[in-house]
């Protein structure tokens, strides 16, 4: 028998995409939140625990309460390891929810990064050491990673481009999507698009919108007793092996072995057990690692894997089923919309056992987790 | 306790590209506060990973990855030669440019591969 655990009750989105002018990352939070509590049918008394980052809100937890009205907090987390993070929260309010320090966790995310532009949503810390090369980042340390991929596995642009032409596949039934509409996408168009850091193009970079999302965590007793189907969190694992790129131990491996593993040995469940897939996608070059790391292809054979039409439509292992970074949506950090389309997979009834992968900053912060329907506790 | 940037800076300003080992003798990059003590670099290297960065109204530059053959890898610039010429494996040689280091292709010992036995750096628990 599993402990108890929690549970994911209630899932939203904010507005998406562009949002409204004037519009704030706090208010996108609080619209979030407001509509995942209503679809579990809690409300606003009931939050007793806050958890949320944002590049534009290095103290999020608090402008997140103060948003919401909520005096009643007893625990607080701006935990900021990227676009992860949520992933991070997910496990940290499991922590707190064990051990009686809340009851109901509320994690929120939002940005604005769309309408005020990269350059102000994304403030980050600069090494010195790596500053006077001017690297473009993130993208830069992608690219450094995809180079030695290709040097050491024989990867292709090729394979690289099959990745957004999945997404973009995914995205083409999804109206929410910010590329829906736009039309199929093919291998020869990112391959033609421009060059920004060789060997990736604009096409091979997830996509610059609005939108945040918010996830009501609770114990799974309680669970049970709201309005939809628990998603139970069957397994989380976090690992980090540097901050900066220069720093990672091997370019072509990320921590997400580690944080994977510790996911999949608390769920007591294997890669065979998991039949859908949502992977933080900023880059084309991402989710090819993680599919090794994670294990569900055998290290360096990434490339073939996402060409072979695996994790497209109709292939053996769907990922990111909403279009994803790439074609979905992308605003800022990815890591709470990769969360809600996990329960919106488990919740269609389509799967029981959905892995969740969050990656942050240049493949610094990894964080693992394994969702389950009511059949998997 | 001096910075160790400024240590580094100290060491560059005299044209040596200095790393530190921690108390185990392994390589350390970049400087920070455990280094155990300091070394300076023969400033021969191997290109890691490369990438050509193209900047709306700016000429394309290299940005690569270099592991010197003491184990250290550090992010630089291969100057000399075109940008997108830079390979993966390229042996390459200290230059400056003032007190960053960057590298040109080590032609006079292009064929020459680090020994086929040594541990790459990161492989070793750096």
């Amino acid at each position: 028998m599993r402990p108890a655990g929690v549970a994911i009750a209630g899932a939203a989105e904010s507005d998406l995409g562009q949002v409204a002018p004037g519009l704030t990352p706090t208010d996108l939070m609080a619209q979030a939140s407001l509509r995942a509590l209503e679809d579990c049918g809690l409300g606003l008394a009931d939050v007793d625990g806050l958890y949320a980052a944002s590049t534009q809100l290095p103290w999020a937890s608090l402008n997140l309460g103060e948003a919401l009205g909520i005096r009643t907090a007893r625990t607080f987390d701006s935990t900021q390891v990227g676009g992860g993070s949520p992933l991070a929260h997910l496990a940290h309010a499991r922590a707190a929810i064990e051990r009686g320090d809340c009851e109901v966790a509320l994690i929120a995310y939002g940005s604005t990064q769309r309408s005020v532009g990269r350059d102000k949503a994304s403030v980050q810390e600069v090494s010195e050491w790596e500053a006077p090369y001017r690297p473009m980042l993130p993208m830069t340390a992608y690219a450094l990673a995809a180079s030695r991929h290709m040097h050491e596995f024989g990867t292709t642009p090729e394979q690289l481009a099959a990745v957004a032409v999945s997404a973009r596949e995914w995205a083409s039934s999804n109206e929410r999507a910010w590329t829906y509409g736009k039309g199929p996408l093919t291998v020869a168009d990112v391959l033609a698009a421009p060059r920004l850091c060789d060997p990736l193009g604009v096409k091979d970079c997830c996509l610059l919108t609005d939108g945040g999302g918010a996830l009501v965590v609770t114990g799974a007793e309680r669970a049970r007793t709201l309005r939809q189907p628990p998603v139970h969190l069957l397994g989380a694992g976090e690992a980090s092996t540097h901050r900066h790129l220069s720093s990672m131990p091997s370019l072509v491996e990320t921590a997400a072995v580690q944080s994977g593993a510790r996911a999949f040995a608390q769920a007591r469940l294997t890669v065979a057990d998991v039949t859908g897939v949502q992977l933080y996608d900023a880059f084309t070059i991402t989710p090819i690692l993680f599919l090794e790391d994670l294990g569900f292809c055998a290290k360096g054979d990434g490339g073939p894997f996402v060409a072979s039409g695996a994790i497209a439509p109709g292939g053996s292992l769907p990922v990111n089923t909403n279009g994803g970074g790439l074609a979905y949506q992308h605003p800022g950090m990815y890591g709470l919309l990769l969360l809600v389309e996990a329960v919106r997979q488990i919740r269609s009834g389509a799967h029981d056992v959905v892995l969740g992968h969050g990656n942050g900053g240049v493949f610094s912060g990894q964080n693992t987790v394994i969702l389950g329907s009511a059949a998997t506790v | 306790m001096e910075s160790p940037a400024r240590t580094f800076a100290g060491h560059a300003s005299r044209g040596e590209l200095a790393y530190q080992v921690d108390a185990a003798g392994l390589p350390l990059w970049p400087p920070q506060v455990r280094g155990a003590g300091w070394r300076v670099s023969d400033g021969l290297g191997t290109v890691h990973a490369t990438t050509t960065i193209r900047r709306a109204g700016e000429d394309p530059y290299d940005l690569s990855l270099v592991d010197l053959d003491e184990g250290v890898r550090l992010m630089s610039r291969i100057v000399g030669i075109a940008p997108d010429a830079v390979r993966v494996g390229m042996r390459v040689r200290l230059a400056w440019d003032g007190e960053v280091p960057v590298f040109v292709e080590d032609l006079a010992q292009g064929a020459r591969a680090p020994s086929p036995g040594a541990p790459s750096p990161g492989s070793d628990g750096l």
